[in-house]
């Protein structure tokens, strides 16, 4: 008896220790950073446009690629083919490759004189300092969370409960948007909020392809290396303050529709 | 109305070689064999949702073997039912009706009445996740049956639920066939393929091996596999009478058997295990209330003791030890007097 009690203890111990490692960071900053700083920081016009321009990119390179990557999930799940564990490997890249050489390799994919830069030219398009690199940047370092989730979101949903569907007379395309998507559902929307937030704190990846327009990352970086800790400071905890309000708001969105 | 002719389809670790059978219109036609025996596959290639290697599928003389599911006149209820979770009792049974040209009201009507037709109208604004398996099981069933499909293909329909519901889910299923519809079932307990099934065919590691009437397969069965099946050898066709303190089982209309049973009176099927009868030189008295007397047919040697086949007027087999046999002196031909209690008869209502 007395050695689970003291193991316990022991768990404990280390577990406050992680909780300490995580929160004492954040706190330190928080607590160091007084009001009056951060409501100055926040009127200023170029933190408020990059934030925006953070929170603006990411979403729309979730939702805009979602498009590709949710039915890619289905067909992973759904159909067996050849080389499956290698495509599953591949999808699952990003997170392993450094950042910035991942920036490097998607500059050379859309700089100008690329194939994909030159498509881009011709309709005004240029995604090197551009938003849209940006946001292709962080698409691609975020998309194996969304794949990942929704992969598990219809691996849940019962082959035979889409085959019943399908002797009821549904087409392939009605099943899916009425049976599989729906049951997978909620894995598809963690998957969405994670792809998000992982977007949103890229930064090795988006400063090979956009250093300008800064967002966020890249701009508390420039200010530390410009004018150090304390001037970064109140742009870090307000980024970390408004970054943590989308994700609880989407989050419990997200819940809300779940217990309807 | 429906003709499945040579399906051979082989999946892991199971096989379908050349099945063959005919379901008439307005059969209840039982597929019957153990669970794994490739059943539930050859609904599923019946209904289309797989292709058979080889072989056909005719539906009223039409080639249906590679056409889309959603084109066969075929409803299938699958072993689990398959419910949609996410959809309310009524979403569910309304979901084929999508696309038909109904207006909203008319297919409000046939939600309605199907769900009357099964007892569950009660149930329509309910979820899934709050029914209980019956209930389910009869969701499942107004979901198929609302596109009144020619052919009806059920997998193991009473297979999960308790005894209770069973017997309450038999009788719908009788009405649902008394009303016209044509039935398909696949299951794997004989006495559910006696009860309701009009004709049986008896499936083995993917190969049919005897169909025709329950009485024509259990009677008469063509193989061991059948007879062991049912695991009698004594099986007839007899209709229940009560009469004021006795409950007897007429056969062939001269033939009375005692028997112990709750069930009402009307047509069914006796079946009695070769172990429970035995045997006497003499007349005796005993407590069994099934006394006959008859003739020895044959003594066949089997593995636990010797086979007696009798004549009493109906032929039966009665099982003894070797030792019994030499006791009591009796041989082929020999006048014996068989007994057997009222208890020992199984009786199944048709």
């Amino acid at each position: 008896m007395k050695k689970i009690f003291s193991l316990q203890h022991v768990f404990l111990l280390l577990g406050a220790l992680i909780l300490m490692f995580i929160l004492a960071p954040m706190l330190g900053m928080i607590l160091k950073t007084s009001p009056a700083s951060l409501f100055e920081t926040a009127r200023e016009t170029e933190v408020r446009d990059s934030i925006w321009l953070t929170i603006w990119t990411s979403m729309t390179g979730t939702l805009i690629f979602a498009v590709a990557a949710i039915p890619l999930s289905y067909l992973l799940v759904r159909k067996k083919f050849p080389l499956k564990k290698l495509v599953t490997g591949i999808i699952d890249l990003p997170v392993v490759i450094p950042h910035s050489a991942a920036g490097i390799a998607i500059l050379g994919f859309v700089s100008r004189v690329s194939v994909m830069g030159k498509i881009g030219s011709a309709i005004g398009l240029n995604f090197v300092g551009n938003p849209a690199g940006i946001t292709i940047a962080m698409a691609f370092v975020s998309l194996p969370y969304l794949i990942n989730a929704a992969r598990d979101g219809f691996a849940g949903v019962p082959e035979r409960t889409e085959k019943a569907a399908l002797t009821l007379g549904a087409t392939p395309v009605r099943v899916f948007f009425t049976i599989s998507l729906p049951l997978a559902w909620r894995n598809i929307v963690s998957g969405l909020i994670l792809m998000f937030a992982r977007g949103m704190s890229e930064f090795g990846a988006v400063i090979m392809v956009a250093y300008h327009p800064m967002i966020t990352p890249v701009l508390i970086f420039e200010r530390f290396g410009s004018f150090g800790l304390k001037y970064a400071r109140p742009v870090s905890v307000l980024f970390i303050l408004i970054s943590l309000s989308v994700f609880v708001l989407l989050r419990s969105l997200a819940k809300d529709k779940e217990d309807e | 109305m429906l003709t499945v002719e040579n399906i051979s389809k082989k999946f892991s670790g199971f096989c379908l070689e050349k099945v063959s059978f005919k379901v008439e219109k307005g059969d209840y036609f039982i597929l019957l064999g153990e669970s794994g025996a490739g059943k539930s596959m050859l609904l599923e290639i019946i209904a289309g949702l797989v292709y058979p290697e080889s072989g056909s599928i005719f539906l009223e003389g039409k080639d249906i073997t590679r056409e889309r599911i959603q084109e066969r006149k075929i409803g299938l209820v699958f072993q689990d039912y398959a419910i949609f979770p996410h959809l309310s009792v009524r979403e569910n049974i309304a979901y084929s009706l999508h696309g038909t040209k109904l207006t909203h009201h008319e297919k409000k009507e046939k939600v309605q009445s199907t769900a009357e037709q099964l007892g569950i109208a009660d149930l329509l604004d309910r979820k899934p996740s709050t029914l209980s398996g019956g209930e389910l099981q009869r969701v499942a069933l107004a979901r198929t049956m609302i596109q009144v499909p020619e052919l009806l293909l059920l997998d193991e329909p009473l297979a999960s639920l308790d005894t209770m519901i069973k017997a309450d889910l038999r009788s719908i299923l009788r009405k649902i066939h008394r009303q016209g519809q044509t039935i398909l079932h696949v299951t794997h307990d004989y006495e559910e393929a006696i009860s309701l099934g009009t004709k049986i065919a008896v499936i083995d590691k993917g190969k049919i091996i005897q169909q025709g009437t329950p009485e024509e397969v259990f009677r008469f069965p063509k193989s061991e596999f059948v007879a062991h099946f049912v695991g009698v050898k004594n099986f007839f066709k007899g209709k229940l009478i009560r009469e004021n303190n006795s409950t007897y089982a007429l056969i062939d209309d001269r033939i009375r058997i005692r028997v112990e049973t709750d069930e009402d009176a009307g047509e069914g099927y006796l079946a009695i295990r070769s172990e429970d009868i035995f045997l006497s030189a003499e007349v005796m008295q005993s407590s069994a209330l099934n006394n006959f007397k008859g003739k020895i047919v044959e003594l066949i040697p089997a593995s636990t003791g010797i086979e007696v086949i009798l004549d009493l007027g109906l032929r039966m087999h009665s099982l003894v030890s070797r030792e019994s046999i030499n006791t009591l002196g009796i041989m082929e031909g020999s006048d014996v007097w068989i007994h057997f209690k009222a208890t020992a008869v199984r009786l199944i209502k048709a």
